[in-house]
């Protein structure tokens, strides 16, 4: 059971990026997957200078950085536009950057390796646990604990809500929204990237990383409800304990699980475990 | 009013024909210009993008290197040769470049694939048009058995060759005999075909599968898997799963450090090198592998590696000697004709595979007999660089062995060629 908290970790962290940007600046963000494969890149090149430590803290800021650029270009157009066509932007994105990704290193995976500090394996009683896993559980701790303390218990936080809410008034007020909406990007891409960093050492580095992890992104979110920010907690979690039970009992379903659990949830509470009424699409 | 009407369409119809002429005549001037015939054409088709495409490039680039080769000790049969190559993609997309490799650009035979699905969808297209095929990367035992053909040859191993290789080596450290084992299987046709193969073996030596799991492809995480393995405490984990999948769970069951001893069915060296050799454990089997002492492969690997800044993989050498070795058949029987160069095959003759001992193809099967190897991954520090993973164990069959020690006999994988 605890392995599926183990597993769900930095899923929790990639998925809480996709609903931020999509809570608060309504973007689905199909390029969301393609920042985390960023991320792991970059930690790549980070860590053969400045070790796992450097790669994990810089590697976040770096893709947050490109983010900013591209949400400055490109993104911003698109916040009082139909969902389309950020989905149609987004979605050719993912493709160029797949794409820029072989081009710069290749279509051979590369070798990533589990920090030395953090190899072996912890054991409690019957259970045996990973160190590597237990560290990468912390940090997202840390991260969701972050995030959730940024948006409700600073200023900051607080000018997010009340621009989602009533964009008019706030500016009525003064106050602008653009920065903050750059600066959620940011967070939410630079989520990704350090999702990225730390499953590398798990599941390796190669172009197509990205895609192939954005569908489960999304099924939590889903299940989690959209919008809702301990929803996509919660369906994390979930999300990783049926798998793990789902693998004990029958394995060919192992991968299929996520998805019979995202239908499940979704005829019993259409919005998803919790959430909330989306005035923006309802 | 009739007649102006016929007059009418009459110039419309003059003028569609002509527009046609002139169309297919610019359309048809190119392959007129490029048809030399005093070029041999040998037609390449792999695949170059998707999961086995960065398998496909090494395999592109050795043969070029044959063809160029070749070209520089002055060509075959006074002829240069050269290589039109075609990304395979799937096998309804193999069928149609077949079509186009053969029927416009006139090649005289096949080389290439790695996928099992596409290399029967060219091997069937190789036979209605009676061209040479030598299939460089498809593993399927069924290839060679139930849908064997006469235009197609195997320079790659079998799954039967993998698992009897590193069986040989098992038995001789006694890891079969009334052992228990846990499988892992790729949850599709090759998977499939796998645990058929590598089951049967063991069971035929005394031990018993314990478990097996159906794992869905494309898994990213066998954490689950790895504590039920643990729980389950087998003596052996085989894994019959291959590509990206196969290095995850490497990783992952470095990981957890598991005291099991591990190997599985089948081993290509690029997943290998992209897992790094922190992730890797384990003997493996090796169809060819760039470390090997033969002077002749060393020359090879040293060949490549200048040209490409790596050294080859067991694909590059697959599809190099699949062109060397139809290039050495024209030249031998002095003749651009499958039909001489099938009997020519069939009656046993020899090429220099670049390993200890000649190669040569069987005449019921058309596999090629080869030795193959069993490897073992290094320690970390004896390693010179990122691509140096392996130590070898042994050669397999032994020097004075039979090369049909570790083929599937007439009985295990059956063939009538039409």
């Amino acid at each position: 059971m605890a392995n599926g908290l183990l597993v769900g970790a930095y899923y929790i962290v990639l998925a809480l990026g996709l609903s931020l940007i999509f809570s608060l600046g309504g973007v689905v963000n199909l390029a969301h997957g393609a920042f985390y494969a960023l991320g792991a890149y970059l930690a790549y090149e980070i860590q053969r200078r400045l070790g796992f430590v450097g790669a994990m803290a810089l590697s976040p800021i770096g893709v947050a950085l490109i983010g900013v650029v591209i949400e400055r270009l490109a993104i911003r157009r698109f916040y009082r536009e139909d969902p389309g066509l950020a989905l149609l932007f987004t979605f050719g994105l993912a493709m160029a950057a797949e794409q820029s990704l072989r081009l710069v290193w290749g279509a051979t995976g590369l070798p990533f390796g589990i920090p030395e500090a953090l190899r072996g394996q912890v054991f409690l009683g019957d259970f045996i646990y990973s160190r590597y896993r237990m560290a990468v559980l912390a940090v997202s701790a840390a991260a969701v604990t972050g995030c959730w303390l940024l948006l409700n218990k600073t200023s900051f936080g607080l000018v997010v809500r009340a621009g989602t809410r009533d964009p008019e008034m706030v500016r009525a007020l003064g106050i602008a929204l653009s920065p903050i909406l750059t600066a959620i990007f940011a967070l939410s891409v630079g989520l990704a990237g350090l999702a990225g960093v730390m499953s590398a050492p798990l599941a390796g580095v190669h172009p197509a990383m990205g895609t192939e992890i954005l569908v489960a992104a999304f099924v939590i979110v889903v299940i989690g409800g959209l919008g809702s920010f301990w929803g996509v907690v919660w369906a994390g979690l979930i999300v990783g304990v049926v798998r793990g039970l789902t693998v004990l009992f029958y394995p060919p379903a192992a991968e299929a699980s996520m998805y019979a659990l995202m239908v499940l949830v979704l005829l019993v509470r259409p919005r998803g475990l919790m959430g909330e009424r989306f005035e923006r699409f309802e | 009013m009739a007649s102006a009407r016929d007059d009418q369409t009459r110039l419309t119809r003059r003028t569609l024909l002509k527009t046609a002429a002139v169309g297919a005549l610019a359309l048809g001037m190119p392959a007129i210009v490029r048809a030399q015939p005093d070029v041999i054409r040998v037609g390449h088709i792999t695949p170059r993008t998707g999961f086995l495409g960065q398998l496909g490039e090494y395999g592109l680039n050795a043969a070029q290197m044959a063809v160029d080769e070749t070209n520089t000790a002055g060509g075959v049969l006074g002829r240069k040769v050269e290589l039109i190559a075609e990304d395979s993609v799937n096998p309804g997309v193999a069928v149609t470049k077949v079509q186009k490799l053969v029927e416009r650009d006139k090649v005289l035979c096949l080389v290439g694939e790695i996928s099992s699905a596409s290399a029967l969808a060219i091997a069937e297209q190789a036979n209605r048009y009676k061209v040479v095929y030598i299939n460089s990367g498809a593993n399927s035992d069924e290839l060679r058995g139930k849908n064997c053909n006469r235009f197609m040859f195997h320079v790659e191993g079998c799954n039967t060759m993998y698992t009897k290789t590193i069986g040989t080596w098992q038995k001789s450290k006694n890891l079969i005999k009334g052992a228990k084992w846990y499988m892992l299987t790729a949850d599709y046709a090759f998977g499939h075909d796998l645990f058929r193969v590598s089951s049967r073996f063991l069971t035929e030596n005394g031990g018993t599968v314990m478990a097996n799991d159906m794992v869905p492809t494309n898994t990213p995480d066998y954490s689950a898997y790895i504590l039920k393995i643990r729980q389950a405490k087998p003596d052996f984990v085989y894994i019959n799963l291959a590509g990206a999948d196969q290095t995850t769970f490497l990783k992952q069951y470095k990981e957890y450090g598991l005291p099991i001893p591990l190997a599985g069915g089948v081993m290509d060296t690029v997943p290998f090198w992209g897992a790094g050799i922190d992730s890797l454990s384990g003997h493996w089997q090796s169809l060819w592998y760039h470390g090997l002492t033969v002077p002749a492969s060393q020359a090879f690997t040293k060949r490549y590696s200048g040209k490409h800044g790596k050294p080859p993989d067991n694909q590059a050498w697959g599809d190099y000697l699949a062109v060397k070795i139809l290039l050495q058949a024209m030249a031998e029987t002095k003749s651009t004709e499958a039909a001489k160069w099938v009997p020519y095959f069939e009656k046993g003759a020899t090429f220099d595979i670049l390993k200890g001992r000649k190669g040569s193809f069987r005449d019921w099967d058309h596999q090629l007999l080869q030795e193959m190897y069993v490897v073992k991954v290094k320690d970390k520090k004896d390693a010179k660089d990122k691509w140096d993973i392996f130590e070898l164990v042994q050669t397999v069959p032994a020097s004075g062995e039979s090369l049909e020690l570790i083929q599937p006999t007439k009985q295990e994988n059956p063939c009538t060629m039409a």
